[in-house]
Protein backbone atom coordinates (compact mmCIF):
# COMPACT_ATOMS: atom_id res chain seq x y z
CA UNK A 1 0.00 0.00 0.00
CA UNK A 2 1.62 3.43 -0.98
CA UNK A 3 2.16 6.18 1.82
CA UNK A 4 -1.42 7.55 1.07
CA UNK A 5 -3.07 5.08 1.73
CA UNK A 6 -1.78 4.28 4.57
CA UNK A 7 -1.79 8.20 5.93
CA UNK A 8 -5.39 7.98 5.11
CA UNK A 9 -6.56 4.55 7.14
CA UNK A 10 -4.63 5.58 10.11
CA UNK A 11 -6.61 9.16 9.85
CA UNK A 12 -9.82 7.49 9.64
CA UNK A 13 -9.15 5.21 12.51
CA UNK A 14 -8.50 8.41 14.59
CA UNK A 15 -11.37 10.34 13.99
CA UNK A 16 -13.45 7.52 14.11
CA UNK A 17 -12.16 6.78 17.72
CA UNK A 18 -13.03 10.76 18.02
CA UNK A 19 -16.50 10.33 17.27
CA UNK A 20 -17.39 7.44 19.25
CA UNK A 21 -16.30 8.62 22.44
CA UNK A 22 -17.87 11.85 24.06
CA UNK A 23 -14.35 13.46 24.11
CA UNK A 24 -15.57 14.95 20.48
CA UNK A 25 -18.55 16.06 21.50
CA UNK A 26 -18.13 17.86 24.35
CA UNK A 27 -14.96 19.80 23.30
CA UNK A 28 -17.13 21.13 20.31
CA UNK A 29 -19.81 22.32 22.71
CA UNK A 30 -17.19 24.03 24.62
CA UNK A 31 -15.41 25.68 21.82
CA UNK A 32 -18.30 27.08 20.76
CA UNK A 33 -19.88 27.95 24.40
CA UNK A 34 -16.38 29.59 24.81
CA UNK A 35 -16.67 31.91 21.15
CA UNK A 36 -20.22 32.87 21.34
CA UNK A 37 -19.48 34.03 25.15
CA UNK A 38 -16.39 35.80 24.40
CA UNK A 39 -17.06 37.13 21.02
CA UNK A 40 -20.56 38.92 22.25
CA UNK A 41 -20.50 39.40 25.93
CA UNK A 42 -16.22 40.08 26.22
CA UNK A 43 -15.15 41.12 23.01
CA UNK A 44 -18.31 43.35 22.45
CA UNK A 45 -19.64 42.40 18.73
CA UNK A 46 -22.38 44.12 19.11
CA UNK A 47 -21.09 47.26 20.26
CA UNK A 48 -18.68 47.62 18.26
CA UNK A 49 -21.17 48.51 15.46
CA UNK A 50 -17.88 47.24 12.96
CA UNK A 51 -18.97 44.51 10.02
CA UNK A 52 -15.67 42.30 11.23
CA UNK A 53 -15.24 39.49 12.79
CA UNK A 54 -11.04 40.17 13.66
CA UNK A 55 -11.35 42.30 17.38
CA UNK A 56 -14.36 40.48 18.19
CA UNK A 57 -13.62 36.66 17.25
CA UNK A 58 -10.77 36.23 15.88
CA UNK A 59 -8.76 37.80 18.50
CA UNK A 60 -9.56 34.84 21.17
CA UNK A 61 -8.54 32.16 19.31
CA UNK A 62 -5.01 32.36 20.37
CA UNK A 63 -6.43 31.91 24.12
CA UNK A 64 -8.64 29.06 23.35
CA UNK A 65 -6.19 26.92 21.78
CA UNK A 66 -4.00 27.32 24.81
CA UNK A 67 -6.21 24.84 26.27
CA UNK A 68 -8.40 23.51 23.80
CA UNK A 69 -5.86 22.30 21.59
CA UNK A 70 -3.86 20.02 24.31
CA UNK A 71 -6.54 18.54 25.34
CA UNK A 72 -7.42 17.40 21.73
CA UNK A 73 -3.56 16.24 21.64
CA UNK A 74 -2.82 14.70 24.90
CA UNK A 75 -4.09 11.42 24.10
CA UNK A 76 -2.10 11.18 20.58
CA UNK A 77 0.44 9.01 21.80
CA UNK A 78 -0.01 8.88 25.31
CA UNK A 79 -2.89 6.36 25.06
CA UNK A 80 -1.25 4.67 22.49
CA UNK A 81 1.47 3.99 25.07
CA UNK A 82 -0.07 3.29 27.83
CA UNK A 83 -2.54 1.20 26.22
CA UNK A 84 -0.13 -0.88 24.61
CA UNK A 85 -1.37 -0.27 20.65
CA UNK A 86 1.72 1.69 19.82
CA UNK A 87 3.63 -2.10 19.82
CA UNK A 88 0.70 -2.89 17.31
CA UNK A 89 1.17 0.57 15.42
CA UNK A 90 4.92 0.38 14.58
CA UNK A 91 5.05 -3.70 14.20
CA UNK A 92 2.98 -3.12 10.73
CA UNK A 93 4.46 -2.55 7.84
CA UNK A 94 3.60 1.47 7.50
CA UNK A 95 6.91 3.78 8.30
CA UNK A 96 6.56 5.69 11.74
CA UNK A 97 6.31 9.00 9.68
CA UNK A 98 2.88 8.04 8.14
CA UNK A 99 1.56 7.18 11.39
CA UNK A 100 2.63 10.26 13.38
CA UNK A 101 1.10 12.25 9.39
CA UNK A 102 -2.11 10.03 9.63
CA UNK A 103 -2.86 10.96 13.74
CA UNK A 104 -2.04 14.25 13.25
CA UNK A 105 -4.12 14.97 10.24
CA UNK A 106 -6.91 13.67 11.83
CA UNK A 107 -6.70 15.86 15.17
CA UNK A 108 -6.43 19.26 12.44
CA UNK A 109 -9.50 17.88 10.76
CA UNK A 110 -11.52 17.49 13.83
CA UNK A 111 -10.17 20.71 14.67
CA UNK A 112 -10.92 22.43 11.66
CA UNK A 113 -14.40 20.89 11.70
CA UNK A 114 -14.90 22.55 15.28
CA UNK A 115 -14.11 26.22 13.38
CA UNK A 116 -16.15 25.47 10.90
CA UNK A 117 -18.82 25.02 13.24
CA UNK A 118 -18.55 28.60 13.97
CA UNK A 119 -20.32 29.75 10.60
CA UNK A 120 -23.44 31.32 12.72
CA UNK A 121 -21.53 33.95 13.52
CA UNK A 122 -20.18 34.67 10.15
CA UNK A 123 -24.12 34.38 8.80
CA UNK A 124 -24.69 36.65 11.68
CA UNK A 125 -21.90 39.44 10.91
CA UNK A 126 -23.32 39.32 7.10
CA UNK A 127 -26.87 39.84 8.00
CA UNK A 128 -26.20 42.84 10.14
CA UNK A 129 -23.92 44.27 7.74
CA UNK A 130 -21.10 44.11 4.75
CA UNK A 131 -18.02 42.65 5.95
CA UNK A 132 -15.07 41.42 3.74
CA UNK A 133 -15.56 38.03 3.33
CA UNK A 134 -12.54 37.38 2.37
CA UNK A 135 -10.77 38.77 5.60
CA UNK A 136 -12.94 36.14 7.46
CA UNK A 137 -11.76 33.78 5.53
CA UNK A 138 -7.72 34.39 5.37
CA UNK A 139 -8.56 35.05 8.87
CA UNK A 140 -10.10 31.67 9.56
CA UNK A 141 -7.56 29.94 7.48
CA UNK A 142 -4.65 31.60 9.91
CA UNK A 143 -6.92 30.69 12.73
CA UNK A 144 -6.88 26.64 11.11
CA UNK A 145 -2.92 26.96 11.05
CA UNK A 146 -2.54 28.41 14.38
CA UNK A 147 -4.38 24.95 15.65
CA UNK A 148 -2.06 22.82 13.71
CA UNK A 149 0.98 24.59 15.14
CA UNK A 150 -0.38 24.08 18.91
CA UNK A 151 -1.50 20.73 18.20
CA UNK A 152 2.00 19.90 16.72
CA UNK A 153 3.18 20.86 19.51
CA UNK A 154 1.24 18.83 21.58
CA UNK A 155 2.11 16.06 19.78
CA UNK A 156 5.40 15.89 21.11
CA UNK A 157 4.12 16.00 24.90
CA UNK A 158 2.07 13.39 24.21
CA UNK A 159 4.89 11.14 22.50
CA UNK A 160 7.43 12.12 25.44
CA UNK A 161 4.86 10.71 28.48
CA UNK A 162 2.39 7.75 29.15
CA UNK A 163 0.57 10.38 31.20
CA UNK A 164 -2.18 12.48 29.70
CA UNK A 165 -2.33 15.30 32.23
CA UNK A 166 1.27 15.47 31.94
CA UNK A 167 0.91 15.59 28.68
CA UNK A 168 -1.42 18.34 28.56
CA UNK A 169 0.21 20.64 31.41
CA UNK A 170 3.58 20.44 29.16
CA UNK A 171 2.19 21.31 26.07
CA UNK A 172 -0.03 24.48 27.80
CA UNK A 173 3.19 26.09 29.11
CA UNK A 174 4.79 25.18 25.48
CA UNK A 175 1.81 26.83 24.11
CA UNK A 176 1.87 29.71 25.93
CA UNK A 177 5.63 30.38 25.25
CA UNK A 178 4.17 30.92 21.29
CA UNK A 179 1.45 33.15 22.73
CA UNK A 180 3.46 35.00 25.30
CA UNK A 181 6.76 35.69 22.76
CA UNK A 182 4.19 37.90 20.90
CA UNK A 183 2.28 39.72 23.93
CA UNK A 184 3.16 43.47 24.33
CA UNK A 185 3.96 43.08 28.32
CA UNK A 186 6.46 40.64 27.37
CA UNK A 187 8.08 42.37 24.59
CA UNK A 188 8.42 45.45 26.65
CA UNK A 189 10.11 43.23 29.18
CA UNK A 190 12.20 41.84 27.16
CA UNK A 191 13.59 45.16 25.55
CA UNK A 192 14.09 46.35 29.00
CA UNK A 193 16.50 43.50 29.94
CA UNK A 194 18.25 43.21 26.76
CA UNK A 195 19.03 46.66 26.36
CA UNK A 196 21.37 46.47 23.64
CA UNK A 197 19.95 43.14 21.72
CA UNK A 198 16.90 44.31 19.55
CA UNK A 199 17.80 41.07 17.62
CA UNK A 200 17.31 38.87 20.16
CA UNK A 201 13.77 40.55 21.18
CA UNK A 202 13.16 40.14 17.35
CA UNK A 203 13.84 35.83 17.12
CA UNK A 204 11.87 35.35 20.55
CA UNK A 205 8.92 37.64 19.34
CA UNK A 206 9.31 35.81 15.35
CA UNK A 207 8.42 32.87 17.19
CA UNK A 208 5.33 33.98 18.38
CA UNK A 209 2.13 32.80 17.33
CA UNK A 210 0.06 35.61 17.94
CA UNK A 211 2.36 37.94 15.14
CA UNK A 212 1.55 35.36 12.51
CA UNK A 213 -1.94 35.58 13.08
CA UNK A 214 -2.05 39.11 12.84
CA UNK A 215 -1.87 39.19 9.27
CA UNK A 216 -4.44 36.51 8.37
CA UNK A 217 -6.69 38.74 10.65
CA UNK A 218 -6.31 41.62 8.12
CA UNK A 219 -6.74 39.61 5.71
CA UNK A 220 -3.18 39.56 4.22
CA UNK A 221 -1.82 36.01 2.95
CA UNK A 222 1.95 36.60 3.77
CA UNK A 223 3.88 33.56 2.63
CA UNK A 224 6.13 34.00 5.23
CA UNK A 225 3.60 33.62 8.10
CA UNK A 226 1.96 30.23 6.07
CA UNK A 227 5.39 28.99 6.06
CA UNK A 228 5.90 30.04 9.66
CA UNK A 229 3.00 27.63 11.07
CA UNK A 230 3.54 25.18 8.36
CA UNK A 231 7.67 24.92 9.38
CA UNK A 232 6.42 24.68 12.93
CA UNK A 233 4.17 21.59 12.36
CA UNK A 234 6.88 20.03 9.99
CA UNK A 235 9.23 20.78 12.96
CA UNK A 236 7.38 19.34 15.63
CA UNK A 237 6.17 16.36 13.88
CA UNK A 238 9.98 15.09 13.23
CA UNK A 239 10.55 15.06 16.78
CA UNK A 240 7.56 13.62 17.80
CA UNK A 241 9.06 10.66 15.08
CA UNK A 242 12.51 11.12 17.10
CA UNK A 243 11.33 10.72 20.28
CA UNK A 244 9.40 7.64 19.56
CA UNK A 245 12.82 6.02 17.95
CA UNK A 246 14.29 7.01 21.20
CA UNK A 247 11.95 5.10 23.64
CA UNK A 248 12.26 2.01 21.83
CA UNK A 249 15.98 2.16 21.66
CA UNK A 250 16.41 2.86 25.23
CA UNK B 1 11.64 -18.52 7.02
CA UNK B 2 12.42 -16.37 9.49
CA UNK B 3 16.07 -16.70 10.88
CA UNK B 4 17.69 -14.84 13.56
CA UNK B 5 21.58 -14.30 14.17
CA UNK B 6 23.66 -13.14 17.23
CA UNK B 7 20.71 -10.92 18.50
CA UNK B 8 21.58 -8.77 21.28
CA UNK B 9 19.60 -6.04 23.03
CA UNK B 10 20.84 -4.39 26.29
CA UNK B 11 19.31 -2.26 28.71
CA UNK B 12 21.69 0.08 30.25
CA UNK B 13 23.99 -2.26 31.66
CA UNK B 14 21.60 -5.46 31.91
CA UNK B 15 21.74 -7.88 28.38
CA UNK B 16 18.44 -8.90 28.34
CA UNK B 17 18.89 -10.90 25.32
CA UNK B 18 22.50 -12.05 24.94
CA UNK B 19 23.50 -13.33 21.37
CA UNK B 20 20.68 -15.86 20.21
CA UNK B 21 20.34 -17.37 17.06
CA UNK B 22 17.90 -19.70 15.25
CA UNK B 23 15.61 -20.25 11.78
CA UNK B 24 12.09 -21.56 11.61
CA UNK B 25 11.12 -22.42 8.30
CA UNK B 26 7.70 -23.07 7.32
CA UNK B 27 5.56 -25.73 8.88
CA UNK B 28 7.66 -25.54 12.06
CA UNK B 29 6.33 -24.31 14.85
CA UNK B 30 8.32 -23.09 17.48
CA UNK B 31 7.71 -22.79 21.40
CA UNK B 32 9.66 -20.66 22.92
CA UNK B 33 10.06 -20.68 26.95
CA UNK B 34 12.07 -19.61 29.72
CA UNK B 35 11.09 -18.03 32.74
CA UNK B 36 9.73 -14.32 33.53
CA UNK B 37 12.13 -11.72 32.77
CA UNK B 38 14.51 -14.04 30.42
CA UNK B 39 14.06 -12.49 27.31
CA UNK B 40 10.95 -14.21 25.71
CA UNK B 41 9.14 -10.94 24.67
CA UNK B 42 12.18 -8.81 24.10
CA UNK B 43 13.49 -10.93 21.31
CA UNK B 44 10.01 -11.37 20.07
CA UNK B 45 9.71 -7.64 19.78
CA UNK B 46 13.00 -7.42 17.75
CA UNK B 47 11.57 -10.17 15.69
CA UNK B 48 8.28 -8.21 14.72
CA UNK B 49 10.35 -4.75 14.72
CA UNK B 50 9.15 -3.05 17.42
CA UNK B 51 12.29 -3.01 19.31
CA UNK B 52 15.49 -2.24 17.20
CA UNK B 53 18.13 -5.06 18.36
CA UNK B 54 21.28 -3.47 19.73
CA UNK B 55 23.24 -5.73 17.74
CA UNK B 56 22.82 -9.14 15.07
CA UNK B 57 20.31 -9.36 12.40
CA UNK B 58 16.77 -10.82 11.74
CA UNK B 59 16.15 -11.91 7.81
CA UNK B 60 12.43 -12.42 7.24
CA UNK B 61 11.46 -14.38 4.31
CA UNK B 62 14.55 -13.02 2.79
CA UNK B 63 14.35 -9.36 3.72
CA UNK B 64 16.55 -8.09 5.94
CA UNK B 65 14.08 -6.61 8.81
CA UNK B 66 16.62 -3.36 8.98
CA UNK B 67 16.87 -2.60 5.75
CA UNK B 68 14.02 -3.34 4.56
CA UNK B 69 11.13 -3.04 7.48
CA UNK B 70 8.20 -2.82 5.56
CA UNK B 71 8.28 -5.99 3.07
CA UNK B 72 9.61 -7.88 6.06
CA UNK B 73 7.04 -6.63 8.34
CA UNK B 74 4.23 -7.24 5.37
CA UNK B 75 5.29 -11.41 5.97
CA UNK B 76 4.87 -10.93 9.91
CA UNK B 77 1.54 -11.11 12.22
CA UNK B 78 2.12 -10.10 15.78
CA UNK B 79 -0.07 -10.61 18.82
CA UNK B 80 2.14 -8.80 21.73
CA UNK B 81 2.21 -10.08 25.09
CA UNK B 82 -0.68 -7.68 26.52
CA UNK B 83 -3.00 -7.95 23.51
CA UNK B 84 -3.51 -4.65 23.09
CA UNK B 85 -6.55 -3.52 20.69
CA UNK B 86 -8.00 -0.09 20.18
CA UNK B 87 -10.62 0.38 23.18
CA UNK B 88 -12.26 2.92 21.57
CA UNK B 89 -13.77 1.07 18.67
CA UNK B 90 -16.17 -2.32 18.27
CA UNK B 91 -14.36 -5.55 17.28
CA UNK B 92 -15.55 -5.05 13.90
CA UNK B 93 -14.13 -1.22 13.29
CA UNK B 94 -10.67 -2.90 15.30
CA UNK B 95 -10.67 -5.59 12.63
CA UNK B 96 -11.41 -3.26 9.46
CA UNK B 97 -9.10 -1.21 10.33
CA UNK B 98 -6.64 -4.02 10.60
CA UNK B 99 -7.49 -5.17 7.53
CA UNK B 100 -7.40 -1.94 5.75
CA UNK B 101 -3.94 -1.02 7.06
CA UNK B 102 -2.74 -4.32 5.85
CA UNK B 103 -4.25 -3.80 2.38
CA UNK B 104 -7.19 -5.48 2.00
CA UNK B 105 -9.75 -3.41 0.50
CA UNK B 106 -13.16 -4.51 -0.51
CA UNK B 107 -14.72 -7.99 -1.21
CA UNK B 108 -11.16 -9.34 0.12
CA UNK B 109 -11.31 -7.28 3.45
CA UNK B 110 -14.94 -8.51 4.21
CA UNK B 111 -13.93 -12.04 3.15
CA UNK B 112 -10.54 -11.80 5.89
CA UNK B 113 -12.73 -10.51 8.35
CA UNK B 114 -15.62 -13.36 8.52
CA UNK B 115 -12.43 -15.76 8.08
CA UNK B 116 -11.16 -14.30 11.69
CA UNK B 117 -14.40 -13.79 13.18
CA UNK B 118 -15.08 -17.38 12.96
CA UNK B 119 -11.63 -18.75 13.60
CA UNK B 120 -11.46 -17.09 16.57
CA UNK B 121 -15.21 -17.09 17.57
CA UNK B 122 -15.90 -13.60 17.86
CA UNK B 123 -19.34 -13.64 16.21
CA UNK B 124 -20.93 -12.65 19.58
CA UNK B 125 -19.22 -9.71 19.97
CA UNK B 126 -18.47 -8.37 16.86
CA UNK B 127 -20.22 -4.80 17.38
CA UNK B 128 -19.37 -4.66 20.80
CA UNK B 129 -16.98 -1.99 21.85
CA UNK B 130 -13.33 -3.05 22.89
CA UNK B 131 -13.03 -1.84 26.09
CA UNK B 132 -16.24 -3.53 27.73
CA UNK B 133 -14.75 -7.15 26.73
CA UNK B 134 -14.03 -9.76 29.08
CA UNK B 135 -9.96 -10.33 28.97
CA UNK B 136 -10.49 -13.83 26.89
CA UNK B 137 -12.47 -11.94 24.16
CA UNK B 138 -9.93 -8.93 24.05
CA UNK B 139 -7.21 -11.29 23.48
CA UNK B 140 -8.65 -13.36 20.84
CA UNK B 141 -9.68 -9.90 19.43
CA UNK B 142 -6.34 -9.32 19.13
CA UNK B 143 -5.07 -12.81 18.02
CA UNK B 144 -7.59 -11.93 15.08
CA UNK B 145 -5.86 -8.89 14.02
CA UNK B 146 -2.45 -10.82 13.87
CA UNK B 147 -4.02 -13.51 11.45
CA UNK B 148 -5.99 -11.18 8.87
CA UNK B 149 -3.77 -11.11 6.22
CA UNK B 150 -3.22 -14.45 6.49
CA UNK B 151 0.61 -14.12 7.10
CA UNK B 152 3.32 -16.66 6.50
CA UNK B 153 5.29 -16.05 9.48
CA UNK B 154 3.22 -15.71 12.90
CA UNK B 155 5.18 -14.56 16.34
CA UNK B 156 2.48 -15.13 19.60
CA UNK B 157 3.47 -13.51 22.80
CA UNK B 158 1.67 -16.31 24.98
CA UNK B 159 -1.34 -16.94 22.78
CA UNK B 160 -3.09 -18.50 25.03
CA UNK B 161 -2.75 -16.34 28.22
CA UNK B 162 -6.09 -15.30 29.84
CA UNK B 163 -8.06 -18.06 27.83
CA UNK B 164 -10.17 -20.69 29.88
CA UNK B 165 -9.20 -24.27 29.27
CA UNK B 166 -11.62 -24.99 26.12
CA UNK B 167 -10.51 -21.95 24.86
CA UNK B 168 -6.38 -22.91 25.43
CA UNK B 169 -7.65 -25.97 23.56
CA UNK B 170 -9.31 -24.01 20.72
CA UNK B 171 -6.25 -21.71 20.40
CA UNK B 172 -3.16 -24.64 20.22
CA UNK B 173 -5.65 -26.60 17.55
CA UNK B 174 -5.09 -23.41 15.54
CA UNK B 175 -1.97 -23.13 16.34
CA UNK B 176 -1.24 -26.61 15.48
CA UNK B 177 -3.19 -26.49 12.35
CA UNK B 178 -1.51 -23.15 11.21
CA UNK B 179 1.73 -24.61 11.91
CA UNK B 180 1.22 -26.79 8.92
CA UNK B 181 1.55 -24.28 6.16
CA UNK B 182 3.17 -21.25 8.62
CA UNK B 183 6.23 -20.61 10.41
CA UNK B 184 5.47 -19.68 14.07
CA UNK B 185 7.07 -18.71 17.20
CA UNK B 186 5.06 -18.49 20.02
CA UNK B 187 6.04 -18.17 23.83
CA UNK B 188 4.23 -19.70 26.54
CA UNK B 189 5.21 -20.55 30.22
CA UNK B 190 2.56 -23.82 29.79
CA UNK B 191 4.76 -26.95 29.25
CA UNK B 192 1.71 -28.89 28.30
CA UNK B 193 1.42 -26.24 24.89
CA UNK B 194 4.79 -27.59 23.79
CA UNK B 195 3.51 -31.03 23.63
CA UNK B 196 0.16 -29.87 22.36
CA UNK B 197 1.38 -27.57 19.66
CA UNK B 198 5.10 -27.25 19.12
CA UNK B 199 7.04 -28.84 16.65
CA UNK B 200 10.37 -27.92 18.02
CA UNK B 201 11.16 -25.67 21.31
CA UNK B 202 14.04 -23.48 22.75
CA UNK B 203 14.51 -22.89 25.93
CA UNK B 204 16.16 -19.94 26.61
CA UNK B 205 17.44 -18.10 30.58
CA UNK B 206 19.39 -14.69 31.24
CA UNK B 207 18.87 -13.69 27.62
CA UNK B 208 20.68 -17.11 26.28
CA UNK B 209 19.16 -20.26 24.27
CA UNK B 210 19.94 -23.67 26.38
CA UNK B 211 18.39 -25.71 24.68
CA UNK B 212 16.64 -26.06 21.08
CA UNK B 213 15.27 -29.54 19.81
CA UNK B 214 12.18 -31.29 19.40
CA UNK B 215 9.58 -32.06 22.48
CA UNK B 216 10.72 -35.86 22.48
CA UNK B 217 14.52 -34.72 22.83
CA UNK B 218 13.87 -31.71 25.19
CA UNK B 219 12.10 -35.02 27.49
CA UNK B 220 14.48 -37.44 26.92
CA UNK B 221 17.00 -35.12 28.97
CA UNK B 222 14.76 -35.72 32.17
CA UNK B 223 15.84 -37.70 34.85
CA UNK B 224 12.30 -39.23 34.60
CA UNK B 225 13.51 -40.02 30.66
CA UNK B 226 12.88 -44.22 30.67
CA UNK B 227 12.08 -44.23 34.34
CA UNK B 228 10.17 -47.64 35.24
CA UNK B 229 7.08 -47.11 37.91
CA UNK B 230 5.47 -49.92 39.41
CA UNK B 231 2.97 -50.86 42.09
CA UNK B 232 3.37 -53.99 43.75
CA UNK B 233 1.13 -55.50 46.84
CA UNK B 234 2.27 -58.38 49.17
CA UNK B 235 6.11 -57.14 49.63
CA UNK B 236 7.42 -54.74 51.89
CA UNK B 237 8.53 -51.52 50.70
CA UNK B 238 12.41 -52.18 51.72
CA UNK B 239 12.82 -55.26 50.04
CA UNK B 240 11.34 -54.03 46.88
CA UNK B 241 14.09 -51.05 46.91
CA UNK B 242 16.42 -53.25 48.17
CA UNK B 243 16.24 -55.72 45.26
CA UNK B 244 15.33 -53.03 42.67
CA UNK B 245 18.25 -50.79 43.92
CA UNK B 246 20.71 -53.71 42.47
CA UNK B 247 19.22 -53.35 38.81
CA UNK B 248 22.36 -52.61 36.73
CA UNK B 249 20.82 -49.92 34.98
CA UNK B 250 19.19 -48.03 37.60
CA UNK B 251 20.67 -45.07 39.21
CA UNK B 252 18.00 -44.17 41.71
CA UNK B 253 14.95 -45.76 43.50
CA UNK B 254 12.03 -43.77 45.14
CA UNK B 255 9.21 -45.37 46.65
CA UNK B 256 5.71 -44.73 48.67
CA UNK B 257 3.46 -46.93 50.51
CA UNK B 258 -0.11 -46.37 50.52
CA UNK B 259 -1.87 -49.27 52.61
CA UNK B 260 -0.57 -52.46 51.72
CA UNK B 261 0.61 -51.24 48.29
CA UNK B 262 4.18 -50.20 47.71
CA UNK B 263 4.59 -47.50 44.44
CA UNK B 264 8.18 -47.26 43.75
CA UNK B 265 9.91 -45.88 40.72
CA UNK B 266 13.53 -46.69 39.11
CA UNK B 267 15.46 -44.17 37.80
CA UNK B 268 17.53 -45.04 34.75
CA UNK B 269 21.23 -44.55 34.86
CA UNK B 270 20.84 -42.73 31.55
CA UNK B 271 17.90 -41.34 30.39
CA UNK B 272 15.89 -42.47 27.77
CA UNK B 273 16.98 -46.31 28.44
CA UNK B 274 15.19 -49.18 27.48
CA UNK B 275 17.26 -51.42 28.87
CA UNK B 276 15.90 -50.55 32.22
CA UNK B 277 12.26 -51.74 31.59
CA UNK B 278 13.16 -55.00 30.95
CA UNK B 279 15.51 -55.06 33.59
CA UNK B 280 12.88 -54.32 36.24
CA UNK B 281 10.57 -57.17 34.49
CA UNK B 282 13.44 -59.51 34.74
CA UNK B 283 13.77 -59.27 38.95
CA UNK B 284 9.61 -59.21 39.53
CA UNK B 285 9.28 -62.83 39.95
CA UNK B 286 7.26 -63.90 42.77
CA UNK B 287 5.87 -60.02 43.37
CA UNK B 288 1.83 -59.15 42.53
CA UNK B 289 2.54 -56.26 40.20
CA UNK B 290 -0.65 -54.26 39.41
CA UNK B 291 0.63 -51.68 37.70
CA UNK B 292 3.64 -51.08 35.60
CA UNK B 293 4.53 -48.59 33.03
CA UNK B 294 7.75 -46.46 31.39
CA UNK B 295 7.55 -42.70 31.79
CA UNK B 296 8.51 -40.92 28.70
CA UNK B 297 10.15 -37.96 30.90
CA UNK B 298 8.84 -34.69 32.44
CA UNK B 299 9.26 -31.00 30.54
CA UNK B 300 8.45 -29.41 33.51
CA UNK B 301 11.52 -31.07 35.95
CA UNK B 302 14.05 -30.41 32.42
CA UNK B 303 12.32 -26.93 32.29
CA UNK B 304 13.73 -26.43 36.38
CA UNK B 305 16.85 -28.82 36.08
CA UNK B 306 17.82 -26.05 33.38
CA UNK B 307 16.80 -22.73 34.32
CA UNK B 308 17.05 -23.54 38.03
CA UNK B 309 20.09 -26.21 38.52
CA UNK B 310 20.25 -26.11 42.22
CA UNK B 311 16.88 -26.60 43.15
CA UNK B 312 15.83 -29.60 40.47
CA UNK B 313 15.10 -33.18 41.59
CA UNK B 314 14.46 -32.18 45.35
CA UNK B 315 11.08 -32.79 44.75
CA UNK B 316 10.95 -35.62 43.33
CA UNK B 317 7.77 -37.85 43.73
CA UNK B 318 7.03 -41.17 42.07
Amino acid sequence: MNSLGTIKTIAKRELRAYFSSPVAYVFIVIFLLLNGFFTFMVGGFFERGEASLSESFFLWHPWFYLFLVPAVGMRLWAEERRVGTLELLLTLPIAPWEAITGKFIASWLFLGLALAFTFPVVLTVNHLGSPDNGVIFTAYVGSWLMAGAYLAVSCITSAITRSQVVSFIISVVACLFLILAGFPPVINLLQGLTNHWQWLVDVITSFSVTTHFEGFQKGVLDSRDIFFFLSVIVFALFTTSVILRTHRTN
Amino acid sequence: MIKVENLVKTFGAKRAVDGISFTVERGEVLGFLGPNGAGKSTTMRMLTGFLPPTSGTVTVGGHDLAGQPRAAKKLIGYLPESAPAYTDMTVHGFLDFAAEIRGLRGEAKNAAIDRVVELCFLKSVLHQNVDTLSKGYRHRTCFAQSIIHDPDILVLDEPTDGLDPNQKYEVRQLIRRMGEKKAIIFSTHILEEVDAACTRAIIIDRGKIVVNGTPQELRRKSEWAGAVTLRVSGVAAAAVEEKLGRVRAAKRVASATDGGRVTVTVFPRTPGDGDLTREVLAVTNGWQVEDLRTEEGRLDEVFRSITMPDTAGKEVKP
